[in-house]
């Protein structure tokens, strides 16, 4: 990937993008320090905004997302809902997906598995899972991600057999993609609650498939 | 605005490359520049990222999802037959593809 994406412009929508170690660079922490005050001393927004924006990102996490699949699970009509509009879906449960872009909730099958992956930045559904985590950001998972999906999925644990088509989504516009994962065997007698213990961030961007019942006490 | 591609429809991703020519924005990939793929879904109208990203006036464009197989993107890769990427990509960004 071409540097110059990284430097020309203020990208509104993703976090700052680093491979070096998890922290960003010194240079980008000065640049944010820097338009964050500007921002501010201009009154275009306030600090009491900033402050507020952050509570509500850090406010966000992926137990929001693995109430949506439990649900899901549980309800067929609802799991309808949500691949037709994962937005409003998501709304039903209390998630406020206002200013979110759109979301395309992607169903894994018996025959069909989803990876998630954003090449160019680092898009991701982050109304319903909150921040991505550090290696879904770094450029080793992007560029693997797409070229050896089966083997990024077998470091991760997860292997699958060739009838099994995997496909890859690259989220490279406007859509945020969430994976549903299958709903694990041996689940039948399980609460809405007790399932979504089983639904990790990892299985909705789509690296795992969900926990094992067996694999939880 | 009317879309001009349906599913199913074979089509070319174009093989340019304006950042060599200009600062520019493109949320196509390089690695799918030239690949020829099929549409799967027409996801409606979008500002073309192209403007927003330089705070200009942006028409709406077509998105569509394409997809491409996994083998045709990665010779080299270790993918199996029915492995598939899909990528969101604007319509200017795509050519048909004929016969």
């Amino acid at each position: 990937m071409a540097e110059y994406h990284h430097h020309d412009h203020v990208h509104l929508d993703h976090a700052p993008i680093s491979d070096h170690g998890h922290e960003p660079r010194a240079e980008y922490r000065v640049l944010e320090r820097a338009v964050r005050e500007l921002l501010i001393e201009k009154g275009v927004v306030t600090a009491e905004d900033w402050r507020r924006q952050i509570e509500l990102m850090d406010s966000r996490n992926p137990s929001m997302g693995a109430r949506v699949i439990a649900r899901a699970w549980v309800d067929p009509a609802f799991k309808q809902r949500l691949l037709a509009d994962a937005k409003k879906a998501a709304d039903e449960l209390g998630i406020d997906t206002a200013n979110a872009p759109r979301v395309m909730a992607l169903e894994n099958t018996p025959t069909r598995h989803h990876l998630v992956t954003c090449t160019l930045c680092s898009c991701y559904p982050k109304a319903i899972l909150g921040i991505p985590p550090a290696w879904y950001k770094s450029e080793a998972y992007r560029a693997r991600a797409v070229k050896d999906p089966r083997g990024v999925l077998k470091e991760f644990g997860t292997e699958l057999p060739d009838n099994v088509e995997v496909r890859v989504m690259d989220s490279t516009a406007d859509l945020r993609y969430l994976v549903v994962p299958l709903r694990p065997a041996g689940t039948d007698g399980m609460t809405e609650e007790q399932l979504a213990d089983l639904v990790t961030r990892d299985s909705m961007i789509g690296v795992t498939a969900a926990r094992n019942p067996t694999s939880v006490s | 605005m009317t879309a001009r591609f349906a599913p199913g429809d074979p089509v070319r991703v174009r093989e340019d490359w304006p950042e060599a020519k200009a600062k520019v924005h493109i949320r196509t990939p390089h690695f799918l520049r030239g690949a020829r793929g099929t549409i799967e879904t027409v996801l409606g109208a979008y500002p073309n990222p192209e403007d927003l990203a330089f705070s200009r006036p942006a028409a709406a464009k077509p998105l569509y999802q394409v997809r491409f197989a996994q083998r045709a993107l990665f010779p080299e890769g270790k993918g199996a037959a029915s492995d598939t990427l899909i990528a969101d990509l604007y319509e200017h960004w795509l050519e048909p593809v004929h016969g």
